[in-house]
């Protein structure tokens, strides 16, 4: 622990080399350390184990994407078959077709989302009456916690052609809108949905940001005469500036995550052309046709993918917003 | 200067119309289905229901309470909630308190810690996942549906960096006294954790209860099935239903029977979310604010 100390403050080359040495001069050091360090190692092996088995053990199933696998032959018996899994999904004009899908609804919830979010929350923080304040934030948040089992229940009940929902479009003279079973209206249905029940988490954050802004900075904006619009489009809105970025970030990273609870449990092969994701795909692929080895190459693509786009953004977030949760 | 005023008076008259008006839209289909549930069969049929029960009865929570595939689905998810909780808590604790240490007291902690965050970030998906637990003969266990997620890496991320938060003091003064590592976390650490640790248990009980897939997929009989899987079931019966249904009359009123008798099992399933919620509310926001965004 003594040389630890000792290293701060010096430049880095020098101090990589000691703790180089510092590692590989015999295996008397290692042990020593060993010796103190044991406890720990002891607190983490239950969760290593864990991991291990159920997080990495499905990474290496994942070599059923270039077999023709059953679960009888096992992934020993299994005959290989090359990229011919990825090739056949690609001539589904089908499979394409959701990676559309997936994207537009995704990036739709993402941006009407925050956008909904920011317009709350300053909204919300111009209301005084700390009561009134906290009641509405409690009320917009609530839908959060609820399962889209139970709101996929929810909304067929009232979105239904005799639903409260063209009940109430009825007596403005409105027709009655299909909202699940037209493939033109199913993915606005599906963002704005998602928008009515999630947004609730955007606004505590962004209110939380907003009530941290120093008073004095508003003051002295009353005091050079500036109304309340110019407060929150130049005071309110650039001071959320870096939660935002950071909020749309960490989002961008699991854009390839269009709501599968959601979806799957409010779509029907009428609106397949246009609400069919590339996890609703899969499911049915895997689950439905027991075409495991297709469904593991869907999924393969699809973990790399967002691999890859999940450190960008966290990559991102850390250079922006200084966000570092490791 | 009286002309801002008055102007800001009708922007608060707006303001709080638009406000309640979203709220509104937050918390009607709630009350919407809670009224259906609490109806008789004739109103619901009808469509005459809209935010209050008409014709008040509470037939379709006695046909729930008696049916005996709701309760037994019920009884599996509080199973599955005291488990999986139980489980999650001591691997979070476990885990993060050794990787709240620096690399000069805790040297392999950085390749443990890539070791979970990798996790985050790739997955192998769920097939192989169904795989794998066909293989170790984990199918139709409560143990498939709390070992696998045991330790949920971004919560136990959220405890890790509240223990960081804390004075270091308060761990040397009990080393000088010759506490080990084990004793610390569990006489010192631990009290002092509590509201991170309800905040994690809470995310984990939400978690836990509201997960329907792996029921789906794990449990191949139905009188396994958690709450929220079971509840799945019903709904896509219930829309199986909708699409064969012809003019007949018959058809009609035992699909609107169903409506408020499902209805009401819906009720009963956000029932411990709405009553854990105010607890919820407080936790939830200061532990993500703290925890995890340190902008």
């Amino acid at each position: 622990m003594g040389s630890g100390v000792d290293l701060k403050g010096t430049p880095a080359s020098p101090g990589v080399r000691i703790k180089k040495e510092r590692y590989f001069s015999g295996g008397g050091r290692i042990i020593r350390r060993f010796g103190r360090e044991w406890p720990l190692h002891i607190l983490i092996v239950p969760a290593f184990i864990v991991t291990a088995i159920f997080s990495y053990g499905p990474m290496y199933g994942l070599i059923m994407a270039f077999q023709d696998f059953s679960p009888v032959r096992g992934f020993s018996g299994s005959p290989w078959v090359g990229l011919e899994n990825f090739r056949w999904l690609f001539d589904q004009p089908q499979f394409t077709r959701t990676i559309y899908n997936t994207l537009f609804i995704s990036i739709a919830k993402i941006v009407i989302g925050t956008l909904a979010a920011i317009s709350f929350s300053i909204l919300l923080n111009e209301i005084r009456i700390s009561f009134f304040k906290r009641f509405f934030q409690t009320v917009v948040y609530i839908p959060n916690f609820i399962s889209w089992i139970i709101m996929a229940g929810v909304l067929s009940t009232i979105l239904a052609s005799d639903g409260l929902v063209n009940a109430f479009l009825g007596i403005f003279g409105i027709e009655r809108v299909p909202f699940l079973s037209d493939p033109s209206i199913f993915p606005w249905t599906m963002i704005w949905t998602d928008v009515w029940k999630t947004f609730g988490f955007g606004t505590v954050v962004y209110l939380a940001t907003i009530t941290s802004i120093d008073p004095e900075i508003y003051e002295s904006a009353v005091v050079d005469g500036a109304g309340k619009l110019r407060q929150i489009f130049f005071i309110t809105i650039p001071m959320m500036g870096p939660i935002i970025v950071l909020m749309a970030t960490l989002a961008l990273g699991n854009v390839l995550n269009a709501g599968f609870d959601q979806i799957y449990n409010l779509y029907s092969p009428v609106v397949y052309s246009t609400g069919d994701v590339i996890d609703t795909y899969l499911f049915r692929l895997g689950f439905q046709n027991a075409r495991f080895s297709l469904a593991g190459a869907v999924g393969l693509m699809r973990s790399v993918v967002s691999m890859i786009l999940m450190s960008l953004s966290l990559f991102f977030a850390y250079k922006v917003a200084n966000y570092k949760i490791f | 200067m009286h002309f801002r005023s008055r102007g800001e008076k009708v922007f608060n008259v707006i303001n709080y119309i638009f406000i309640t008006a979203v709220c509104l839209l937050c918390a009607l289909p709630i009350i919407h289905i809670l009224a259906i549930s609490f109806s008789t069969s004739h109103y619901v049929s009808a469509n005459q229901v809209g935010l209050w029960p008409m014709g008040f009865t509470t037939e379709s929570y006695e046909f729930a309470f008696r049916s005996g595939r709701f309760m037994q689905a019920f009884m599996v998810s509080v199973q599955r909630v005291v488990l999986g909780v139980g489980i999650n808590m001591i691997l979070m604790i476990l885990t993060a308190y050794p990787l709240a240490k620096s690399t000069s007291e805790f040297s392999a902690r950085n390749y443990y810690m890539a070791f979970f965050a990798i996790t985050m970030i790739f997955g192998g998906g769920l097939i192989p996942f169904y795989v794998l637990i066909y293989n170790l003969n984990m199918l139709d266990t409560i143990w498939s549906l709390v070992i696998p997620g045991g330790l949920p890496v971004f919560s136990m991320l959220i405890l890790m960096n509240f223990i960081r938060g804390l004075p270091k003091e308060l761990e040397e003064a009990a080393m000088i006294d010759g506490a080990g590592y084990f004793t610390i976390l569990i006489r010192i650490l631990l009290p002092v954790l509590k509201p991170a640790l309800a905040t994690i248990a809470l995310f984990s009980f939400v978690n836990h209860w509201n997960e329907w897939l792996l029921g789906r997929l794990f449990m191949n009989s139905p009188a396994n099935y958690p709450l929220q899987t079971y509840l799945q079931t019903l709904l896509s019966n219930f829309r199986e239903l909708m699409r064969q249904m012809g003019p007949d009359y018959m058809q009609l009123v035992a699909r609107m029977n169903e409506r408020s008798g499902r209805a009401a099992q819906l009720f009963l399933g956000m029932l411990p979310i709405l009553v854990i919620y105010p607890f919820l509310q407080k936790y939830f926001t200061r532990g993500l604010v703290i925890g995890s965004v340190k902008g």
